[in-house]
């Protein structure tokens, strides 16, 4: 393979990642604070949808991607008011805001079916960016991309290394234990809801701005749930996460170009399982393997705390 | 102090009414059923009420896009024979499902084991398309059942055995199934005079569900909803199977001391839910639709998820969610029609909808209180005389 196809294709790879990253590594930090959010899918595609409007209609990309990051971010605070101020079931919530942010995009897109958009502008280093193989690769992409990577490093320090990271930690690992050494854990949780959707938002945005750049109901085509099975398999690890995410853009672009290629007698719509199927696979193999037990799932995942008064 | 009718008691009064620390939130030692059943009549109504400003943003005439949403489909027979179209499957899944979320078991693929089971009794259809015999359509529903369970058999199994979340395992399977249909009707299946269409061939009239109402697309599948329902409320209410759901969902530690069998639990709970939302994967390929085409649902087995909440995951209570989330779908097509209202509306209304049934929920699992302590401490509270 020539040296340009092999850039081109793991550029496809990091194209197709980054959505996946964006959300899922939002989703970590929401669950680390101890709450699930299935709603991934949901604040997503009202991200794309947001982002895209936003682009079309005000001719700016950078508009777009903090529109796509508010929408997600709106969304979370929905979802924020129910399981966190009401205390409601956080799976039938989540599983709401999926609902609800499918069709409302819908409702919202219905005039942007079709329409072309200025794709974000790329960062280009005059001289390095020509250079064969690493050229484009490192340089040359539009800044969600650098924003990404950068969001892991910055989530990896916070967590590990500052207080409000350990607080948020804390919280997750014993709320009550948390609330009574006078930390405010509705609060805490809050403000990762919001991360998260903010993050999911952005990842809708790359989505409709950047990796396909169209706006289509559903387009999101189940990212969001696969990437709340990428925190698990990260085991809520940020760096692992990176990993993660790029595995499975990787399976997601072979699987393009494995239809593309034609040599396989196999059908368009079984190749197109394969991520799907990869998931579940990593799922089992993470659950199953010899590491199971010392997954660090955060305890408080998922339970609903009020603090008695 | 209540006794001085003065101006800073006045004060006193409007001050700790929107102070937060003078309201007391506590859990209620009982829920109150009227309450856990009035509350989705609540939902519905907020949700009514949501759309009156949605559908006034969006510039349509509120009252005329409410009234074809919400009333018009339901004044003519074949309206409310559509109903029933629609609910049935809704019903047959959300029955299902509740039994699942009763015991914490939260199968949310129903929709790609309702493609399943549409799927299994699709090829069993073609496969005796030309012959007339009165075994056809039992088969189909047989085949359907298993098709169904089978495909919920592997998030039960992976549960089960690793430990796996059946949330993400079925939902996943899903676009699975989805994918293995549009395989299935874009090459085997294929009709092969049909002038390369992605469909199958018209079953044949053995394979077909008998109309209840001459005209409308009225079948048999509604009335093994509504005897599916009863069924499921049977057991649930009067076996030993239906208590043990019950126990491990509210208390899972003592279903454990009592002995209780999780695993067991599990697999029922999914194989059950899984084979209603296959029968109702088959119950469309065999009424409404005729044959296998690649999107059979209109998302039935998500929907199905609201339906079961809103029922308050009772089998009898389903019922009745059933018939109002059948009507978004009707009113949703019947406003694309008659005002031109975006389809996708339907599902705003459907989130909105299970929005303000958790959010209602509050009402029903606390209390709201005046703080006697705020009052207390309130700077304006004047000394007792």
């Amino acid at each position: 393979m020539p040296i340009d196809a092999v850039a081109l294709v793991l550029l496809t790879v990091i194209g197709s990642a980054t959505p996946l990253l964006f959300a899922a590594l939002g989703e970590l930090v929401v669950e680390k604070s101890g709450v699930l959010n299935l709603g991934v899918e949901g604040m997503m595609i009202l991200g794309a949808v947001a982002a895209f409007g936003v682009a079309v209609t005000t001719g700016s990309g950078t508009l777009g991607v903090l529109a796509g990051a508010a929408a997600g971010m709106a969304m979370a605070f929905i979802f924020g008011v129910l399981t966190l101020t009401l205390a409601a079931n956080q799976v039938a919530t989540g599983l709401a805001l999926t609902i609800f942010g499918l069709g409302l995009s819908a409702l919202l897109g219905v005039g942007f079916i079709g329409i072309p958009v200025e794709p974000l502008p790329k960062l280009m280093l005059p001289g390095v960016s020509d250079l064969p193989l690493i050229g484009p690769l490192l340089f040359g992409h539009d800044a969600l991309i650098y924003l990404s990577i950068f969001a892991v490093a910055a989530v990896a320090w916070f967590l590990k290394k500052s207080r409000a990271g350990m607080i948020l930690r804390a919280v997750g690992e014993s709320d009550i234990s948390a609330h009574s050494i006078g930390y405010d854990v509705i609060a805490v949780r809050y403000r990762a809801v919001l991360f998260g959707g903010a993050m999911a938002g952005l990842g809708g945005a790359f989505l409709s701005l950047v990796y396909t750049p169209l706006w289509n109901e559903g387009m999101t085509a189940g990212r969001g749930w696969i990437a709340l099975a990428l925190v698990v398999f990260a085991s809520w690890r940020p760096w692992r996460l990176l990993a993660g995410a790029y595995l499975f853009g990787g399976v997601t672009i072979l699987q393009l170009y494995m239809q593309g290629a034609g040599g396989f007698d196999i059908p368009a719509q079984v190749m197109s399982m394969l991520p799907y199927l990869a998931t579940i696979l990593v799922l089992t193999i993470i659950a199953a393997g010899p590491w199971k037990g010392r997954l660090d799932a955060p305890a408080c995942l998922g339970k609903p705390f009020r603090p008695s008064t | 102090m209540s006794h001085n009718p003065g101006a800073a008691g006045n004060r006193l009064v409007v001050y700790s009414v929107f102070n937060p620390a003078s309201w007391k939130i506590e859990p209620r030692r009982e829920i109150p059923q009227g309450l856990l059943y009035a509350t989705p009549l609540l939902a519905v109504v907020l949700t009514v009420v949501a759309g009156f400003f949605i559908f006034l943003s969006m510039g349509y005439n509120p009252f005329l896009a409410l009234y074809h949403f919400f009333v018009s489909p339901l004044l003519t027979l074949y309206g409310l024979s559509e109903l029933l179209v629609k609910a049935g499957p809704l019903i047959m899944i959300g029955v299902g499902l509740a039994v699942g979320f009763r015991a914490n078991v939260w199968n949310i693929g129903a929709e790609g084991q309702l493609t399943l089971g549409a799927i299994t009794g699709g090829v069993i259809a073609l496969a005796f398309w030309n012959e007339e015999t009165w075994w056809t359509l039992p088969l189909m529903c047989l085949c359907a059942v298993g098709g169904g369970a089978a495909y919920a058999a592997i998030p039960a199994f992976l549960r089960t055995r690793f430990n796996v979340n059946e949330i993400l395992t079925s939902l996943m399977l899903t676009y699975v199934a989805t994918l293995f249909l549009s395989t299935l009707v874009y090459g085997p299946l294929k009709d092969p005079m049909g002038f390369n269409f992605p469909q199958s061939r018209m079953f044949g009239d053995a394979a077909l569900l008998p109309i209840l109402l001459e005209g409308t697309r009225l079948h048999l599948g509604g009335v093994v909803a509504l005897m599916i329902a009863v069924a499921v409320w049977v057991l649930m209410t009067f076996t030993i199977v239906g208590f043990q759901v019950r126990v491990l969902g509210q208390a899972p530690a003592a279903a454990r001391y009592a002995g209780f069998s999780g695993r067991r639990i599990v697999w029922f709970c999914l194989l059950l839910s899984g084979g209603l939302a296959g029968l109702a994967g088959t119950f469309e390929v065999a009424g409404p639709i005729g044959q296998l085409v690649p999107v059979i649902s209109p998302g039935y087995g998500f929907t199905a998820i609201i339906v079961a909440f809103l029922g308050r995951l009772h089998p009898l209570g389903i019922i009745l969610s059933g018939l109002v989330m059948a009507l978004s779908y009707i009113g949703g097509e019947n406003a694309q029609v008659q005002v031109g209202l975006p389809q996708a509306v339907t599902g705003v209304f459907q989130g909105l909808l299970l929005f303000f049934l958790l959010a209602s929920d509050f009402l029903v699992r606390y209390r709201v209180r005046r703080n006697p302590a705020a009052l207390r401490h309130a700077p304006q509270a004047q000394p007792a005389e």
